[in-house]
């Protein structure tokens, strides 16, 4: 499979008033073509910073990709991007949904022409060409009456219409790479089901990749390929889908996977919680950033950081319990139930 | 009535007007009751009026019609005297944490604030009772001189919680207390609410979208559709045999943390979206989403009939 995005060794900081916040520290992933890949962790642990540093959305300053940091784009450093050649990387070869469809849609301009806004920077259509091309655009992404509705403004659609407005922009430009960032935490269940499988069709026909980004690990089984578990700005564990929800070893993956009730386990049995909060990013880390809520902490995980060790040629984590001078820690008993052979 | 029966809900309903000659029927005609000790949950999508119907059980929103009785009182005919009463058995938690906190009290203020009506205890007193508090809650009682600023959105649904508990309370409405969560914290908070139910006998009505949690802390569970109750029944027979076309298809979309099992699993799905409130459909009010929409689902609204036993259902099906 070709790459088509590589990150390496990516470190991004915010300058404020407090101190320097290290929001990402040193994070590497390949993204190959048509593959969906998940990054997932509790709020602050990084993951819209990661994907709005490879758009280069980040405002700088306050924000900076610390230097040795690269984003190679089929070869080509964003990092490095002039502003004129940004702005034709953003839309034609990497474009972005929010999450919150309700303020990242400009409530002036209807519908129709924030589609076309893109088609006519970037494809240089005429109006007349770029409305075709929006209201094909709308039903691509099931929107009903699309000839009318191109005509709507934002607070004419509900959440769920406006999200898929949001996606038919994304992909006006038919872009190499998608990132769908906590796409459908705003929505309901039931319009969160279609968006998802909306997504899925679009992966199929245009051969998109995609960086989904996102906290709910139900999303995650259902539509990732490759899954990252980040926590403090760094990777824990990578691997396939597979990997992570059968497999998985390291500590806060399980205590991820734990804490969310199945729809089979007994009510009202306690839930798996994992105590304390996440690390003061201001603060410099020492050791392991989960080592003061790791259950199996050891005196060298508050010393030294863990290398990353390869398992499989797909499964990777950061632990110290790989070591093999470590104990031996099984997983939780809970998450063995689910292993299918 | 019957004496096990803490909460009595009977046709309840409340009305918005909106503009001109129009009103929003957020909660329309809805019934149900809570054991003592027992836990209802409530789901549903956003804007299906379960935050409404919270908050008119608990008298914060006057109803338009029908009645809430609490302990064989009706709350919505109280006077004075019966509503501080009842305030002080009845509490709520709500679901921002960052907003439902005042921002310029201390954490022990915000706890005792209550306890200064309700329970006239002495400067020593209280103290000793709020520090308790966050002991229960999980905090300690160097917290309560902080500020709301200071603590995290997980120890703020703590403060929230503390602060219903401060007046010693029978009842609480849990208004999407997890919703703004991350999942571990979530984990966190509901396993502390099954703890304080166990320990003090509390009575829960746990409002949320999030199915799979309210299974999770329920012993039954009623789902919202548009302002009606469209199923009611344990939360053993909802999950595994869901009646209603909506039950079904809002049990069969929720993403399942098992990649297998996501595979494998066939989907219900649901054309279109929830309809305005202010103009919903005759009749049934899912029909315009239903696969089984029949002739007689446009012409008169199903009632909510007992098909099982405690399993409520309105649906024209059965």
């Amino acid at each position: 499979m070709k790459k088509i995005l590589e990150v390496k060794d990516l470190h991004v900081s915010f300058h404020t008033y407090a101190g320097e916040v290290k929001a990402v520290r040193g994070i590497s992933f390949d993204l190959n073509k048509g593959e969906t890949l998940a990054l997932v962790g509790e709020s602050g642990c990084g993951k819209t910073v990661t994907a709005k540093a490879i758009m280069r959305l980040l405002k700088e300053p306050p924000a900076e990709i610390k230097k040795g940091s690269q984003i190679l784009f089929n070869g080509e450093n964003v990092v490095e991007m002039k502003k004129k050649r940004l702005s034709t990387f953003r839309g034609e070869d990497v474009s972005m949904i929010f999450q919150d469809p309700m303020t990242s849609l400009n409530p002036t301009m209807t519908v129709g022409k924030q589609i076309m806004e893109s088609l006519e920077i970037h494809k240089k259509m005429n109006k007349k060409e770029a409305e075709a091309e929006a209201i094909r655009l709308l039903e691509i992404v099931n929107i009903p009456n699309a000839a009318e509705r191109v005509k709507a403004y934002p607070h004419e659609l509900s959440g769920g219409m406006r999200q898929r407005v949001m996606i038919a922009i994304a992909l006006s430009c038919n872009p190499k790479i998608l990132i769908a960032d906590e796409p459908t935490t705003a929505l309901d269940v039931t319009i969160q089901a279609q968006i998802i499988d909306l997504l899925g069709e679009l992966k199929e026909k245009f051969d998109t990749s995609i960086i989904l980004v996102t906290h709910d690990l139900g999303v995650v089984a259902n539509f990732a390929d490759k899954i990252q578990v980040m926590y403090a700005g760094q990777v824990v564990e990578r691997g396939t889908k597979k990997d992570i929800f059968y497999n998985s070893r390291h500590p806060y993956t399980w205590a991820l996977l734990s804490s969310v009730p199945r729809l089979n386990t007994e009510s009202k049995e306690e839930l798996y919680s994992l105590g304390g909060t996440p690390p003061d990013l201001i603060l410099p880390l020492k050791g392991c950033p989960f080592s003061s809520r790791c259950e199996h902490c050891m005196e060298i995980c508050l010393e030294e950081r863990p290398e990353e060790l390869s398992l499989t040629e797909t499964h990777s984590l950061s632990c110290w319990l790989q070591h093999p001078s470590a104990p031996k820690v099984e997983r939780p008993e809970a998450l063995r139930g689910e292993i299918h052979e | 009535m019957s004496k096990e029966n803490l909460i009595e809900v009977v046709n309840l309903k409340k009305y918005f007007p909106v503009g001109k000659n129009a009103t929003l029927k957020a909660v329309d005609d809805v019934t149900f009751n809570i054991k003592k000790g027992e836990t209802l949950g409530l789901v549903g999508e956003s804007g299906c009026g379960k935050t409404t119907c919270g908050r008119t059980v608990l008298g914060i929103y006057k109803a338009t019609d029908g009645h809430v009785y609490f302990d064989d009182k009706d709350v919505h005919s109280m006077n004075r005297e019966e509503k501080l009463k009842f305030k002080k058995r009845a509490q709520i938690i709500f679901q921002d944490p960052y907003a439902s906190l005042d921002p310029r009290m201390t954490i022990g203020d915000i706890i005792g604030e209550g306890m200064d009506v309700h329970l006239k205890l002495s400067q020593k007193e209280r103290q000793e009772k709020i520090n308790d508090l966050l002991g229960k809650v999980g905090l300690n009682s160097e917290h309560s001189a902080r500020f709301p600023h200071e603590l995290s959105g997980g120890q703020r649904q703590r403060i929230g919680i503390a602060r219903a508990l401060a007046v010693e309370p029978e009842f609480i409405v849990c208004d999407e207390p997890i919703s703004a969560l991350d999942v571990s914290i979530q984990a966190q908070i509901v396993n502390l609410l099954i703890k304080l139910q166990r320990e003090l006998g509390l009575t829960y009505l746990f409002i949320s979208h999030d199915l799979s949690m309210v299974k999770h802390i329920s012993d039954r569970v009623g789902v919202m559709y548009l302002g009606s109750i469209v199923e009611l029944a344990s939360n053993k027979a909802l999950y595994e045999k869901p009646l209603h076309p909506y039950t079904q298809a809002l049990i069969s979309a929720i993403p399942i943390p098992d990649p297998e099992v996501e595979d494998t699993r066939e989907r219900i799905k649901l054309n279109g979206e929830v309809p305005s409130p202010i103009n919903p459909p005759k009749g049934c009010k899912f029909r315009k989403r239903c696969i089984h929409a029949k002739e007689i689902c446009s012409e008169s609204a199903p009632e909510l009939k007992e098909i099982g036993k405690d399993h409520f259902v309105a649906c024209h099906l059965f």
